[in-house]
């Protein structure tokens, strides 16, 4: 694809036992429908972000099948519990293969 | 008979605006475009409450009652539960029955999420209703849904 596909996650990077804190991530990528024609009037084949995941110490919290009706440079925030210090890991999955991932570790006191 | 014109003779406002909406109206309906209908996103909520009654409730769907821009619209959701290991919120799923593919997003939970919550953005083509159906860990499913206004349609644009 033309441009690059970089993930962004902001959430904090310490928090108290047991408290729930609000994830935040947005990954850049046109999310081609596959719906939309081009000048010549052929259609352009989907390219998506099908699938997203967020693991916690290798646990699964939340994962989430996108359909071509998900916008473009996807958005996405949920919240999520810090029960002890560990890393958080979020993975997208592109139509063509490619995997993004992001990790961020919490400190909890 | 249309008037026949050099290249470089300048164009009336009226012309000008004519093109602009007709630019606007294929952006709106691409192509003219088979749409997902109310029975097709009826057929699925009840192939996921698998014979079960769909009850009201439990949902909160937060969404604008008028988009202007179908493109980006923001959706957030979160159904009650309390997320403990024997009681908790399995799956939530969005359909649209006025977008090309009925499907929006299905979202899969475990207990290690405090709350079935999460906030996203769609794409809606026209004006049309959102449903939102939560499947929880005993099976009970839940369903709502709300109309949203689109403006400039988001199919494709």
């Amino acid at each position: 694809m033309a441009s690059k596909v970089t993930p962004r996650v902001r959430m904090p990077a310490t928090a108290k036992a047991g408290e729930i804190i609000e994830v935040k991530t947005l990954i850049s990528h046109e999310m081609e429908s596959g719906q939309r024609k081009d000048a010549a009037g052929k259609l352009i084949p989907r390219h998506i972000i099908n699938k997203f995941t967020a693991t916690f110490n290798g646990q699964e919290i939340l994962s989430a099948d996108w359909h071509p009706a998900i916008s473009a440079n996807p958005y996405q925030s949920f919240p999520v519990r810090a029960t002890e210090t560990g890393t958080f890991v979020f993975t997208w999955f592109d139509d063509d293969g490619s995997v993004y991932k992001s990790e961020h570790k919490v400190e909890v006191s | 008979m249309p008037k026949i014109r050099a290249l470089n003779e300048p164009r009336s406002r009226r012309e000008i605006l004519g093109g602009t909406i007709a630019a606007l109206a294929l952006v709106a309906v691409p192509g003219g475009q088979l749409l997902a209908s109310t029975a097709e996103v009826d057929e699925l909520i009840q192939k996921l409450a698998g014979g079960k009654k769909v009850q009201d409730g439990r949902i909160t769907l937060d969404l604008p009652s008028i988009a202007e821009n179908g493109l980006v619209v923001p959706l957030n959701f979160s159904v009650e539960s309390p997320m403990t290991a024997d009681d908790y919120v399995k799956s939530v799923h969005f359909f649209a029955d006025g977008n090309p593919n009925p499907q929006l997003a299905d979202y899969t939970f475990t207990p290690l999420a405090p709350k079935a919550s999460a906030q996203l953005r769609i794409r809606l083509a026209k004006t049309q209703n959102i449903s939102a159906v939560a499947v929880m860990s005993n099976g009970d499913v839940y369903a709502t849904k709300k109309e949203v206004k689109v403006t400039i349609g988001g199919c494709g644009g």
